[in-house]
């Protein structure tokens, strides 16, 4: 009850705080698209690269985020960028990276060989087969992807409060410096509200993504299942 | 139409196909038969480039395929495989368009051409055209194959197993269904299939392979009949010689020499009573026939026209006869 009496006092703060956390994740999950896709593209007919790269990304997912936000303080303070908004960005863009590069590589090397065949075989350049192909029926696992990374990157970047990148984080670290359980409260509350709220507006994005012709097979293939 | 001159592919050190050479005429259905693994397949695929030669010249309508970009001849070649491979997040109608598209036709002409298209494959195209592959039994997927392979109008197709996967029945009925289509677009077909019947059924020719080579090249009676090795002629089967009757039809053996109980019966008169005997048609395959006589004990048939007009006796003892015309024993 407390919880929410300061909630409704500090509206003001929060919705500031949420602008914040939801753009640090925005912007780190919007470059990792950027960059995860092409990559798990690039490697799905590559076994051995596929290999490295995702062993590479399991191992940037397994750093501690408090240990790789304490490394970018020293390394990124080189070019003056030691804390703040920077260091948080960079640390959640590759965190993003193992969800979207192994999601991508997976719905592009296990695309049905006879569809890669009649593609082929019917004269599709190799752009034409991925624009065309291979991309509209990935969609579905690319976004489970984009999805994973979010709700990871909404709960991490709590803790890029501690290194100034602002985000509800702030209210977490000054509840408990503070001795102060309403502010804790309010701020896990709220994170955790706005990573139920993303998965669910990114789960709805990726039905609209979909090709029409999966989501009927999704369908055909739930009432063969429960009937 | 299509010529093939010895041909090689050797994957490392494995030889997948020795020194095949070929002809088929424009208009014909060619069909490359043999067990798993001899080769058949490959060849298909070094047809329109799927998989590339080692050695060897391919001619289509006398162009040497290997000036040609990889691309642009499999543009020009109807391709049909056993897994369908309609892209699911296509509707019937997109599928088929996909080749006229990537040709760059006009978007009206090319959704002209696919309702023309199921219409030829027997679909209705106001129900079928905005249809997702996920929507059609596997028949009808199949249907929809050959109409996407035919989209271009190609002179030539290739078939990689295309009934291979639909059950027994149906497979009969598309058979047919590709029979008819056939007879209205006359494609140079190839189609690869390790199923005889499929073959004595559709084939104008037979390349049986057997380890990478051409075993026996010729018409199926040939095959069935005269088999040039043990291995032909175990291929075929023990039953080989009987599935000869499927290649000829009553009108082949119709004699006008009337069965002696007969000519008892109506004395001598041209008037043929049809009554209480079987009677067939002139375009009845002999394996119709002879099962029907068998199954009523009856010893021979009257062949008449669909008007009803005698055409001749059928015998069993003709039959039989014609059956081992023209055989060569294997030679061991």
């Amino acid at each position: 009850m407390e919880t929410l009496s300061f909630i409704l006092e500090n509206g003001g703060l929060i919705s500031l705080l949420l602008g914040q956390h939801l753009m640090i994740v925005m912007i780190a999950v919007g470059l990792a698209i950027l960059t995860g896709v092409p990559v798990g593209i690039a490697i799905s007919q590559h076994p051995r690269a596929r290999r490295w790269v995702l062993a590479f990304a399991a191992v940037l997912m397994t750093i501690p985020s408090a240990a790789l936000f304490g490394l970018m303080i020293p390394a990124l303070s080189l070019i003056g960028y030691g804390i703040g908004v920077v260091p948080a960005v960079i640390a959640l863009f590759l965190y993003s990276q193992l969800p979207i590069i192994r999601n991508t590589t997976t719905a592009i090397s296990n695309l049905d060989p006879a569809l890669r065949e009649a593609a082929v075989g019917m004269g599709m350049s190799t752009w034409q087969r991925l624009l065309q192909v291979e991309l509209p029926l990935a969609v579905p696992l690319i976004m489970a992807g984009v999805r994973m990374a979010t709700v990871i990157n909404i709960g991490i970047a709590a803790i890029a409060a501690y290194i100034g990148a602002g985000g509800l984080g702030s209210l977490i670290i000054r509840g408990i410096a503070q001795s102060d359980p309403r502010q804790l409260l309010a701020g896990a509350i709220i994170i955790s509200v706005i990573a139920i709220a993303a998965d669910y507006a990114l789960y709805a994005l990726q039905r609209l993504l979909t090709p029409k012709g999966l989501n009927k097979m999704a369908a055909g293939q739930m009432k063969e299942a429960t009937t | 139409m299509i010529q093939i001159d010895n041909l090689n592919k050797k994957f490392g050190s494995t030889t997948a196909v020795e020194d095949v050479s070929f002809n088929v005429q424009e208009g014909q259905i060619c069909v490359l038969l043999g067990p798993s693994g001899c080769g058949k397949t490959t060849t298909l695929k070094m047809i329109n480039r799927l998989i590339t030669p080692t050695s060897g010249r391919i001619r289509i309508g006398g162009r040497d395929t290997s000036e040609l970009d990889s691309v642009t001849l499999k543009r020009s070649i109807g391709y049909v495989i056993q897994q369908v491979g309609l892209f699911p997040n296509m509707t019937v109608e997109e599928n088929i368009c996909v080749v006229p598209n990537l040709l760059g036709w006009d978007k009206i002409k090319s959704r002209k051409r696919a309702a023309e298209l199921l219409e030829v494959v027997a679909l209705e195209p106001s129900k079928f055209l905005k249809r997702y592959p996920c929507e059609l039994s596997g028949g009808q997927q199949q249907r929809v194959g050959v109409a996407r392979a035919l989209a271009a109008d190609p002179p030539v197709m290739l078939m990689d197993e295309p009934f291979g996967a639909i059950d027994p029945i149906n497979r009969e009925v598309i058979q047919d269904e590709f029979m008819r289509i056939q007879r209205q677009v006359n494609k140079t077909v190839l189609f690869v299939s390790h199923d005889i019947d499929e073959a004595v059924k559709m084939a104008d020719c037979v390349a049986l392979f057997h380890n990478g080579r051409i075993e026996q090249f010729g018409s199926s009676d040939d095959l069935l009949a005269r088999p040039k090795s043990e291995f032909v002629a175990n291929f075929m089967g023990g039953d080989r010689i009987m599935k000869r009757l499927c290649l000829m039809r009553a009108v082949d053996v119709a004699t006008q020499s009337p069965p002696r109980e007969h000519m008892q019966v109506v004395g001598g008169n041209s008037a043929v009573s049809s009554r209480s005997h079987l009677v067939v048609k002139p375009g009845d395959d002999l394996r119709q026939v002879l099962s029907q006589l068998l199954g009523q004990g009856q010893e021979w048939a009257l062949c008449n026209d669909s008007d009803g007009r005698f055409i001749g006796y059928v015998h069993q003892s003709d039959i039989l006869a014609r059956l081992v015309e023209n055989t060569t024993p294997v030679v061991h």
